[in-house]
């Protein structure tokens, strides 16, 4: 009988080893237009891949111009809702980054044990929130996502909103795994590392998502002007 | 009759197995080392693990989007990869005709190599992982200080177009790996984790506004320039760049 753990085996071997693959989305094929590197012209676009007419270099492709309002059951190919990783929440819940849609995300990555940045990043995503009209807070949503997984659980994710008076519905805190919050970073272009047990660098990055999960604006530093990123959080949310 | 049976389940497993998906791995003994950028306490200790002998071929690469259809060249989300990804294939699922099969993969984005691994049960090495398997040559395992170690990747830093070359065409290092050296740069897990802002103005003063603790991230050892060269590239990269001369090779952990 033993020949037939063997072959159990080989079939657990080979279960794992196939990777599922998600369903992807077709999308169409979008119309590209060119422009000038140097905008000799303004903004001015081209239909063709050609050079630019006044200073003879090559043209580049204009990224495609999305429409800020997303259809509902559509993800675009740039979205943030393709990653698939689960997090949990301060109040203990799990979730998916896809479950966010519909509202526009203000996002940035620290960790609670931080002694340095972190509270200052906290104190502009605070003051970001501060700047919006009460009525709008409700197309919003923002995400502090811990990027030490190991220590920051739910329940001191909890315990760090309470202090820090970010215990409101428009607060949410992600705990993930290790390589889940990699991944994340390296969306966000975040660059992280640890150094010692309880401390980590990292970039100083806040980002604003459209409803639909892209990239819309990077607000990079700290205690920065904060003016754009509250302009660019009003426009998608009028 | 039994013991036949077993023998040619046996033969079949470590035949048809490891020739069909798994590539070859050996077993690299963990140490202690000081690596060009360190953590606060400048030694890092890297745990044995096993690592791919040769980086990933085209050819392994072929048959990984023959069955995973979403990191085809058109299927593939823009989130997880830019417009170079697997650019110069003639097709979803051929080559282009200047490529080899046994050449390594390169134009792949960190997430398509990190799928790679994970689809096989393995993982990208980390970067201290890397380095320290890295830093042997063809005799002693951290050979760092040797002129011929460094003058050999100083070389190929200047030769065009290795990517083309097939893999095992440079030199077998002490852990029996080939390739680190001499054939095409490659991803690592955390690469993000270089805080190198690649503005010499802003690295010399440590901007503590851009990074958190910056300063404590410093080199060791500046004059290991073929290092610094993989450090500052890491520091440059996005996750969804396709480079022409960057590859992957993957690692597993050894549970016992």
């Amino acid at each position: 009988m033993k020949y037939l753990k063997f072959i159990v085996v080989l079939l657990v071997l080979t279960v794992i080893t196939a990777c599922k693959d998600n369903a992807s989305h077709k999308v169409s094929e979008e119309e590209s237009v060119y422009k000038c590197p140097m905008q000799c012209e303004g903004n001015k676009t081209y239909a063709k891949l050609e050079a630019c007419p006044v200073c003879k270099m090559d043209l580049v492709m204009v990224e495609n111009q999305r429409t800020k309002s997303v259809a509902d059951d559509v993800i675009s190919d740039e979205s943030i809702f393709n990653l698939t990783t689960t997090w949990h929440t301060e109040e203990g819940s799990t979730v998916q980054l896809k479950d966010l849609k519909g509202k526009t995300l203000v996002m940035v990555m620290i960790y609670t044990t931080c002694k340095a940045a972190c509270p200052r990043l906290v104190a502009d995503m605070r003051n970001i929130e501060a700047k919006i009209p009460k009525d709008k807070l409700n197309d919003l949503q923002f995400v502090l996502v811990s990027i030490d997984p190991k220590n920051d659980t739910p329940a001191r994710l909890k315990a760090f909103a309470k202090e820090n008076f970010m215990d409101g519905e428009q607060w949410t805190f992600l705990q993930g795994t290790e390589s889940g919050v990699r991944e994340f970073a390296n969306v966000l272009a975040v660059k992280y590392k640890q150094i010692s047990p309880l401390d980590f660098s990292h970039s100083n990055i806040i980002s604003v998502f459209n409803s639909g999960g892209e990239l819309v604006h990077q607000q990079e530093g700290l205690g920065v002007d904060n003016k754009e990123t509250v302009d660019s959080i009003l426009k998608l949310v009028q | 009759m039994k013991a036949v049976l077993r023998l040619t389940i046996c033969i079949l497993l470590f035949w048809v197995h490891p020739a069909d998906c798994q590539s070859k791995m050996v077993k690299i003994k963990g140490g202690t080392y000081i690596p060009l950028y360190g953590r606060d306490s400048l030694k890092v200790t890297i745990v044995d693990f096993q690592m791919d002998v040769y980086p990933v071929t085209n050819k392994e690469f072929l048959e990984f989007v023959k069955a995973n259809p979403k990191w085809q060249r058109s299927k593939v989300k823009k989130l997880f990869a830019d417009k170079n990804y697997l650019k110069d294939w003639k097709s979803d699922t051929e080559l282009g005709d200047q490529q080899s099969l046994k050449a390594p993969i390169t134009n792949i984005s960190w997430f398509a190599a990190k799928d790679y691994c994970e689809c096989q049960g393995k993982r990208l090495a980390t970067i201290d992982e890397w380095e320290y398997v890295a830093m042997s040559n063809e005799t002693i395992p951290d050979a760092r200080t040797l002129k011929s170690y460094n003058e050999f990747i100083l070389g190929w830093y200047e030769k065009p177009k290795t990517f083309n070359n097939e893999i095992g065409s440079t030199f077998k290092n002490y852990w029996n790996v080939y390739d680190l050296h001499g054939l095409v740069w490659e991803w690592t897990l955390d690469f993000n984790s270089v805080l190198v802002s690649g503005e010499s103005r802003k690295d010399v003063d440590n901007d503590t506004n851009l990074f958190c603790g910056s300063a404590a991230v410093g080199a060791t050892d500046l004059m290991n320039y073929a290092a610094f060269m993989r450090y500052a590239i890491r520091g440059s990269l996005k996750a969804k760049y396709a480079m022409k001369n960057l590859g992957f090779r993957c690692v597993r952990d050894i549970n016992e």
